[in-house]
């Protein structure tokens, strides 16, 4: 291979990796818009920038493929899965369309923007191909630590800002101020007194303990579930699981049990028609 | 191959992620979207960085990524912010600015 | 001397402004007031004649220069006075028989109990009038013409109480605002052609015009004139403004005010004689109007509205004689005069007859009055021989010149003029000979009306028969002291000039045809009112005398083409208005608003949906990016 051509292509094992990876990649991106819960999606979408950590180092960005790891998949993707958890792990979206046309003008408006991207970059004559190799020479982290230090040192430092006022922001949005005193025990039970609304501490959740059983209504005598028993927050997500046919239907399993194990046949109404006809 | 493929993997999850952005309701998955644009876009400055052999790209993609780390902080505290208010993440429930 | 110009304004000015807001207190003396006011304008007017008379002919302009009214560079209005013959004639005229008319409403008014107010209107109309005539400018003569239509309209509608006499006043006003306009437009015009309205720069520099502005000028004073002095088309006033009191009837709708138009058209000749086209229409409308009023004062029961018919026919002679230009100009000023006399005593008698009858006017309930109100009989006589033109007496010199000048125009127009002319002195002896039967001969005809009282005439005061006696006695003599030897034309010809035309008949013989023709139309008469009883209720009447009745069917006319007419074309205004403007207006309201309620919809405050925009508008953008590097 001449040295000329090596710039027009890649290896045969570069080649290979991109399109395994790339379908991949692809498929991890759509999954990421298509699944129904956010846990997923944020799974997928790790995944999704794994493979563009591959690509990185495939094209020589040493030092971006191992931030693109530890910044991206580490860092901002666990930050996304704690507000998915702070939202609720469970709660499924649903893919229905509210907004009518919304979603027929978006795949127009995507598949529009994704032609004219293809068509802009087939359109350019992108034959000359460089290579990384010159740049590397003196080493992928040294070559950008060359370059940001001294050409981009002022962006750099306004990136420094950037963060900063970044995570101030954060905070202050967060930061919720308190402008009363924090009501002690004492003070709430005085309160729940007061109010002559239940005097006892709130009935404790659900007693099935399959799942985490917080998010299960406790059952009132009469066998309806009651909401009070669940956690606030739960309450609020509208995680409540209703577990009255549950039971039912773990009750018929251990009847059906019961009875496989007393080897008894189940009674039927058309038993009872046998002896006449028998009779006969 | 062509590096040039990179480019168009670059530009195919840009509008994945542009079109999850319309289509998703859930502002965390909308967020999820905007990243993935963002990463797409470094994609592409990597690979230009390669087709030029110089690392200016490779410089414009790490600040793209400090850029895009602070606005994950921002965003996401903006969403949590809001759960708490409307206790939904919904994009749709927010919709003051209808008259 | 010229001092004494702005005085004789002044005089029945101040007159007016102290009896109309002197309040009541001037109850007592206020007819004195105003009566006095008048006379001493009289006075003033005598001292100037004297004079002028005294003055070499070439000399006989007076120019009293008052202040400058609105001085704007190039519109330049004087409040200027100027007294030549044609003004000093007119103010004769004006003051003395409209102190006579005071004198004589001292006794006809007696009753009213607005007589002060009444005294003040008319002093109002003598300074107007004296403004409309003394003015040296069209402009200022403009505001006497409306301050004269103004005490016009107030005085007519005198007795507001009688919705008659409100209305006819309305009437006159507004007839009179289209004849206004027509001045207004002339004096725009003159404005424009010569650069200034005052009669000086105007009338000189009449010949210098093109003859088709002079011709627009000309029609539009005409115009005027017509309104003011109730000629075709604009006649239909006059018969109603009979209402007002007939004092006001003598003065303003006999003598004085509806001859403005007359000495309008006088005044502004030397337009006249540079358009021949304006000429010509001044003749057709005097000739048309002189049988026209004739006509109707033929059919009339009224007395009053029979006297009017009978202005609008002599103000047709005179408009006729002004139309003729230079050959008729001094002969319609004479008439004028002559007419103001007979026609102001006619007015009085007729009053006089009225205010012994009870106030009724229909000539059918009087009959044999000669025995009654000899004096009255007397002068009402003279002023009906003068008028039909006997022999000796004013109106027989006056009008026998006029039909003379109107043979005189030649040609076919001469003939048919002279003729329209002829004919209208042989109607105007068979109507005045009528009213005169039907009211001072024949048995009486009177009946107690329904509160059983009877009329008991009788003749009027003292205060009432000097005046009439007055006019009667200028009635016969004026005419033979103004035509023997000329005095009156050698008088006025400075002003208005003369020629004399070269008429087809010799001047006997149209005084002989005039004798026939006055003959023939008393004669009629006798036959019809004199040697039979009158009937107490008109007869139906051939067609025409029941159109003439309805004054030629001119309100009819009025209202089927112009209140119609009107109401139609605004009727179909509105709907223009509603459908097609509105239409438009509301139409494009509706639009943008509808479009706006569809786009309205594009805000439908989701975030996705402006999202979805802005991404269509990124891939625009660069479908545009691509297609400008395609390009």
């Amino acid at each position: 291979m001449s040295p000329q051509l090596a710039a027009y292509t890649t290896s045969t094992g570069e080649a290979f990796q991109f399109w395994v990876l790339g379908t991949v990649a692809v498929i991890g991106a759509l999954c990421t818009v298509l699944m129904k819960k956010a846990v997923h999606s944020a799974l997928c979408l790790a995944g999704t920038m794994i493979i563009l950590a591959v690509f990185y180092l495939a094209n020589g960005a040493y030092f971006l493929g191992v931030v693109q790891i530890v910044v991206y998949t580490g860092a901002i993707m666990m930050l996304f899965l704690f507000v998915v958890m702070l939202v609720g792990v469970t709660a499924a979206d649903s893919l229905k369309e509210t907004i009518k046309g919304q979603r027929w003008l978006a795949l127009l408006c995507g598949a529009g923007f994704g032609v004219l991207l293809f068509a802009g970059i087939g359109n350019a004559s992108l034959k000359e191909f460089d290579g990384i190799g010159q740049a590397n020479a003196n080493g992928n982290v040294e070559g950008l630590a060359s370059l940001i230090f001294t050409k981009y040192v002022f962006a750099f430092e306004i990136t420094g800002a950037l963060l900063i006022t970044a995570a101030v922001g954060a905070m202050v949005l967060t930061h919720r101020e308190r402008t009363e005193r924090a009501k002690t025990q004492r003070e709430l039970a005085e309160q729940r007194v007061r109010e002559g609304k239940h005097l006892p501490p709130l009935p404790a959740p659900g007693v099935y303990a399959r799942h985490n059983a917080v998010d299960i209504a406790g059952l009132l005598p009469d066998g309806t579930p009651s909401e009070l028993t669940v956690n606030k927050t739960l309450r609020e997500r509208g995680q409540i699981r209703d577990v009255s046919a549950e039971a039912l239907g773990d009750l018929r399993a251990l009847e059906q049990r019961a009875e496989e194990r007393l080897e008894r046949t189940e009674i039927e109404p058309a038993t009872f028609k046998r002896p006449e006809e028998a009779s006969k | 191959m062509n590096p040039v493929n990179y480019l168009y993997l670059a530009a195919l999850l840009f509008t994945i992620g542009a079109t999850g952005v319309l289509i998703r309701r859930n502002a965390i998955v909308v967020f999820m979207c905007i990243e993935l644009m963002l990463n797409a876009c470094n994609l592409a400055f990597v690979t230009f960085s390669r087709m030029h052999g110089n690392l200016d790209g490779q410089i414009i993609a790490f600040f793209t990524m400090v850029v895009a780390a602070a606005e994950v902080v921002v965003g996401l505290a903006i969403i949590v912010s809001l759960f708490r208010t409307r206790h939904s993440a919904s994009v749709d429930d927010a919709s003051l600015m209808k008259l | 001397m010229e001092n004494l110009i702005a005085l004789l304004i002044a005089a029945p000015l101040l007159g007016a402004a102290v009896l109309l807001t002197g309040g009541r207190r001037l109850d007592r003396v206020g007819h004195w007031i105003g009566t006095l006011l008048s006379a001493a304008s009289f006075v003033f007017g005598l001292i100037l004649f004297v004079d002028l008379l005294g003055k070499n002919a070439e000399h006989r302009t007076l120019i009293k220069h008052l202040f400058s009214w609105v001085p704007v560079a190039g519109f330049q209005a004087d409040a200027t006075f100027r007294l030549d013959q044609l003004s000093m004639t007119f103010v004769l005229l004006i003051t003395g028989v409209g102190s006579l008319i005071h004198l004589y409403s001292v006794g006809y008014m007696e009753h009213d109990e607005r007589r002060r107010r009444f005294f003040g209107y008319l002093n109002l109309f003598l300074a107007a009038m004296l403004l409309l005539v003394l003015a040296d400018n069209y402009l200022l003569l403009y505001v006497g013409w409306e301050g004269v239509g103004l005490a016009s309209y107030l005085l007519i509608g005198f007795w507001q109480h009688k919705p008659s006499a409100a209305t006819a006043a309305k009437k006159a006003f507004l007839v009179n605002r289209v004849g206004d306009m027509g001045l207004s437009i002339a004096i725009m015009l003159m404005f424009t052609t010569f650069g200034s309205f005052a009669f000086g720069p105007v009338l000189s520099h009449a010949t210098q015009a093109s003859e088709g502005k002079l011709t627009a000028i000309g029609l539009m004073l005409l115009l005027a004139a017509c309104g003011k002095s109730a000629q075709v088309p604009l006649q239909s006033w006059l018969g109603d403004a009979m209402e007002g009191p007939t004092p006001v009837s003598a003065l303003i709708h006999a003598a004085t005010m509806v001859t403005a138009g007359v000495y309008l058209i006088v005044r502004s000749g030397a337009v006249f004689n540079a358009a021949p086209d304006a000429q010509l229409a001044v003749t057709v409308v005097g000739a048309v109007t002189l049988l026209f009023g004739a006509i109707v004062g033929c059919a009339k029961d009224d007395i009053k509205k029979a006297l009017a018919g009978s202005t609008m026919s002599q103000i047709g002679y005179m408009v006729l004689a002004a139309g003729l230009g230079p050959i008729g100009y001094v002969f319609a000023i004479m008439h004028l005069v002559t007419h103001g006399f007979f026609k102001a005593g006619l007015f009085l008698g007729a009053g006089s007859v009225m205010h012994g009858m009870n106030d009724e006017v229909d000539m059918r309930k009087y009959g044999g009055l000669r025995t009654y109100m000899p004096v009255t009989f007397i002068t009402f006589g003279l002023g009906y021989l003068a008028i039909i033109g006997f022999p000796g007496l004013s109106g027989f010199f006056s009008k026998d010149k006029i039909i003379e000048a109107a043979f005189a125009k030649g040609g076919t127009e001469g003939w048919i003029l002279g003729g329209a002319a002829l004919l209208g002195a042989a109607i105007t002896a068979f109507y005045m000979t009528r009213v005169m039967l039907m009211t001072f001969f024949g048995e009486k005809r009177w009946q107690p009306d329904e509160n059983g009282n009877e009329p008991h005439p009788h003749e009027s005061p003292r205060v009432m028969r000097i005046p009439m006696i007055v006019l009667a006695v200028g009635s016969v003599f004026a005419g033979g002291l103004f035509s023997i030897g000329d005095r009156f034309l050698h008088w006025l010809e400075p002003v208005t000039g003369h020629s004399e035309g070269h008429s087809p008949v010799s001047a006997w013989t149209v005084t002989g045809a005039t004798m026939v023709c006055l003959l023939v139309g008393v004669g009629i008469a006798w036959a019809q009112y004199g040697r039979k009883p009158v009937p107490a209720v008109a007869p139906r009447g051939s067609l025409l005398t029941r159109a003439a009745r309805r004054d030629l069917l001119q309100d009819d006319f009025n209202h089927v083409v112009l209140v119609r007419g009107g109401e139609h074309l605004t009727r179909s205004l509105v709907y223009v208005d509603h459908t097609l403007v509105d239409g438009v207006v509301n139409g494009t309201a509706a639009g943008f608003g509808g479009l706006s309620g569809r786009l309205r919809r594009l805000q439908n405050g989701f975030a996705r949906s402006y999202a979805v925009s802005m991404f269509g508008g990124a891939a625009l953008l660069v479908a545009a990016t691509l297609l400008m590097r395609a390009v």
